[in-house]
């Protein structure tokens, strides 16, 4: 071909004659975007609002001492966290909850995100903040609301209400498209797995410790995946405290 | 038809693998299409869960999803850029075997997911559920897939790389970045696995991802059959090169910026949103110019309309291609997104690209293939009509209806009555989206009659090929063609 031999003209076509150029170029021209929009949210501070309100965060009194919660002999639950004092890791039975609600794919009808706007501070609550899923793997912020928001859900409703809920949705709510999940009931939680699960979590930077990771038997003991799933929910937006009249997001 | 020409491509290039991925595509889509019925159904009609995990909505929707992006439209775009790669290049495949470990793996992959999907194995990031084990899988036969494709064109007899070619290379490497960086996770079992990312920072990769998914899988990748096969079916080159230099470069460079605007108002820096918007505001130019750039490739002989059914498919595509990369920039706008996000405009926005542009230029694309790779005409040409308006119709109805219910949805959340309270609860949003709901899986319905009559009018049409023997004749003996 004649054309082979004349020299190009300019950097278009030196590339449509190189095959190996075309690639180079396309691919740091493909890799700007991504690099400018994601790694800055890995270093810039005002990213997580707990670098501005460190008390978003909770801070256990003594590391690597106190599990989150433990049972006690007598089988009762202890916690050394109260509501409100702060995101921290999901305890085994509201990780094991969390896991369930992956699986079922909860995540494609409900979103865990609310927006600063005023009829969704009414409607679910506080809007939502960064440092609020800092220990979440992945994240469940969801694209879609066929069933309502979920970031704020905890405490609204009674433990029994969310076991009918999820057993029966149209026996609470008559309108309800929400398929039935009845198999929650008939399953038991399995710990080994759970401690393998929290583990890898540590891993990859989520602060449990050891206490947590050897408390998890007695807490997942004889309990169902309906137990599971219902820790999970009633823990959902309400780690921290979070005050009205504060701007948390600049 | 020119039967030489083909007869004598061939024998010159490697076109069985090329069937193959071209019968999957249309299996594929029918799957696809009828798991994507059912789960609108099941939102319409909620009994049809039957109370059963494996077949429960948050279950099979990955399924309906990875069946119509990674099955129907992984198997189009293997398929084409085999076909396309070779016929501009001059030069059969680097690696036939190569191109053989792709279609097999691939399947592979796709069985795997309609096993694994059903029972709950997820690592719940949308369009990248799969888990880790799978995830692997998927990198090793997608740089197969890229490899020889390069190598295929380091091969060429060409002088220059055609255009179709810089668009599929533009989405393989993407998709390499995004497929490695997205499925970055810890195992914690066979089956199981954490991202490595957590909140905000794993928001921002997800839709870093999802929106490249569609940016360069669903279009790039597309638009580099669009450049084949529309000026290869109108018979006419395409109408500006220098359109399709800047269309190339403004789509490589900027679609990679979009994901942000999924996350607007979210805990996401605004920042960073803002800037995802500008750049979706921007995009509209380059996009229509590609969509005018194929249309235009009409320009002078608008009349083959009327008789070239496969044209039809391919120019209403870019008709919906122009739409929706309108739709897209004005959702991406703050004000518009703060009542479009979270409701079924979104859904109704994705599938004006997903069932008007992506399926209906594949669909155009794979009906020029029936009859080049099987070296007969359609089975039957009034079958290809019926598709067209089937298809053309279902999709229509599905965003109408989407359209309808997600800014119904979005005004019933923000609206107050006359005491400054709220003035629906959520679920009398629920209930007056249901006659959307029904038309919405009468429409997905429509679409689904014509993919099944596509699959049949293709399987007619591969048995009529192998009675009459028109492959058996292409392929022929060398020596007795050379006679």
């Amino acid at each position: 071909m004649a054309e082979k031999n004349t020299p190009p003209k300019g950097i278009q076509e030196r590339m449509e004659r190189n095959i190996w150029g075309l690639l180079i170029v396309v691919a740091i021209v493909l890799s700007v975007g991504g690099i400018v929009e994601i790694v800055p949210l890995f270093y810039l501070k005002s990213t997580e609002e707990a670098n501005r309100f460190p008390e978003i965060v909770w801070n256990r009194d003594a590391p690597g001492s106190q599990p989150i919660v433990t049972v006690n002999e007598q089988g009762q639950e202890q916690w050394n966290w109260n509501p409100g004092d702060g995101v921290r890791p999901y305890t085994a039975l509201e990780l094991a909850g969390r896991d369930i609600y992956q699986r079922e794919g909860c995540y494609l009808c409900h979103s865990q995100q609310v927006r600063p706007f005023r009829d969704e501070r009414e409607r679910y609550g506080h809007y939502s903040l960064a440092s609020e899923s800092m220990f979440d793997h992945p994240f469940q912020w969801g694209s879609k609301r066929t069933g309502p928001d979920m970031a704020r859900l905890g405490g609204k409703y009674s433990d029994e209400w969310h076991r009918q809920h999820l057993r029966e949705p149209t026996a609470v709510v008559p309108e309800s498209v929400m398929p039935a999940y009845p198999w929650l009931d008939e399953r038991l939680v399995n710990p080994k797995k759970m401690q393998r699960h929290m583990k890898g979590l540590r891993v990859i930077g989520v602060p449990y410790n050891d206490s947590d990771i050897e408390a998890a038997p007695a807490l997942l003991e004889g309990k169902t995946e309906m137990d599971a799933m219902v820790a999970y929910l009633q823990v959902l937006g309400t780690m921290a405290k979070l005050e009205p009249g504060v701007d948390y997001r600049e | 038809m020119e039967a030489t020409a083909d007869y004598s491509a061939e024998r010159k290039y490697d076109f069985d693998v090329v069937r193959w991925f071209t019968i999957m595509a249309v299996v594929y889509l029918v799957v696809g299409a009828g798991v994507g019925v059912y789960i609108a159904s099941e939102l319409a009609w909620p009994f049809l869960n039957f109370d059963n995990p494996y077949i429960s909505f948050g279950r099979l929707r990955p399924v309906h999803t990875n069946a119509v992006i990674f099955a129907f439209g992984g198997c189009t775009l293997m398929g084409t850029a085999y076909y396309t790669v070779q016929r501009t290049c001059g030069v059969s495949l680097w690696s036939n075997k190569l191109a053989w470990f792709t279609f097999w793996g691939w399947n592979a992959i796709i069985l795997l997911a309609v096993i694994t999907l059903p029972l709950g194995f997820t690592q719940s990031k949308e369009y990248a559920e799969l888990e880790w084990p799978i995830d692997i899988l998927i990198a090793v036969v997608w740089l197969a897939f890229t490899f020889n494709f390069i190598m295929t064109i380091a091969n060429r007899k060409s002088s220059h790389i055609y255009v179709s070619n810089w668009f599929f290379l533009g989405m393989m490497v993407m998709i390499v970045y995004l497929h490695v960086v997205n499925s970055l996770s810890i195992p914690v079992g066979l089956m199981k696995s954490y991202s490595l990312f957590s909140g905000v920072q794993d928001a921002m990769i997800q839709w870093w991802w999802g929106h490249n998914a569609v940016g360069f899988y669903l279009t790039a990748g597309f638009l580099g059959i669009m450049y084949y096969f529309v000026p290869k079916q109108a018979n006419r080159p395409i109408y500006s090169y220098r359109l399709s230099v800047i269309h190339f470069w403004a789509l490589m460079f900027g679609y990679v910026w979009l994901g942000a605007h999924h996350l607007q108002y979210t805990a996401l820096p605004d920042w960073t949103g803002s800037l995802g918007a500008a750049v979706s505001l921007a995009m509209i130019i380059p996009s229509w110019g590609g969509a005018v750039n194929g249309m235009m490739t009409l320009s002078g002989a608008w009349d083959k309309l009327r008789t070239d059914y496969v044209l039809r498919f391919l120019i209403i595509a870019l008709a919906f291609y122009a739409m929706s990369t309108f739709e897209g920039p004005v959702m991406s706008l703050k004000t518009v997104n703060a009542l479009s996000h979270y409701t079924d405009w979104t859904i109704g926005h994705v599938h004006s690209g997903a069932l008007g542009w992506v399926a209906g230029i594949s669909i155009g694309a794979i009906y020029h293939l029936m009859t080049r790779l099987w070296h007969t005409e359609m089975w039957s040409e009034k079958l290809v009509n019926v598709h067209f308006w089937t298809a053309t119709i279902g999709t229509v109805i599905y965003v109408v209806a989407m359209w309808v219910s997600g800014i119904m949805q979005g005004l019933m959340w923000r609206a107050y009555d006359e005491y400054g309270t709220l003035a629906y609860t959520f679920v009398e949003s629920v209930a007056a989206m249901h006659p959307y709901y029904a038309m919405r899986a009468v429409g997905g319905g429509i679409f689904l009659i014509g993919a099944m009559i596509m699959l049949f009018n293709v399987l007619m049409t591969v048995w009529k090929s192998v009675s009459a023997g028109s492959l058996r004749e292409a392929r022929g003996p060398t020596a007795v063609a050379a006679a």
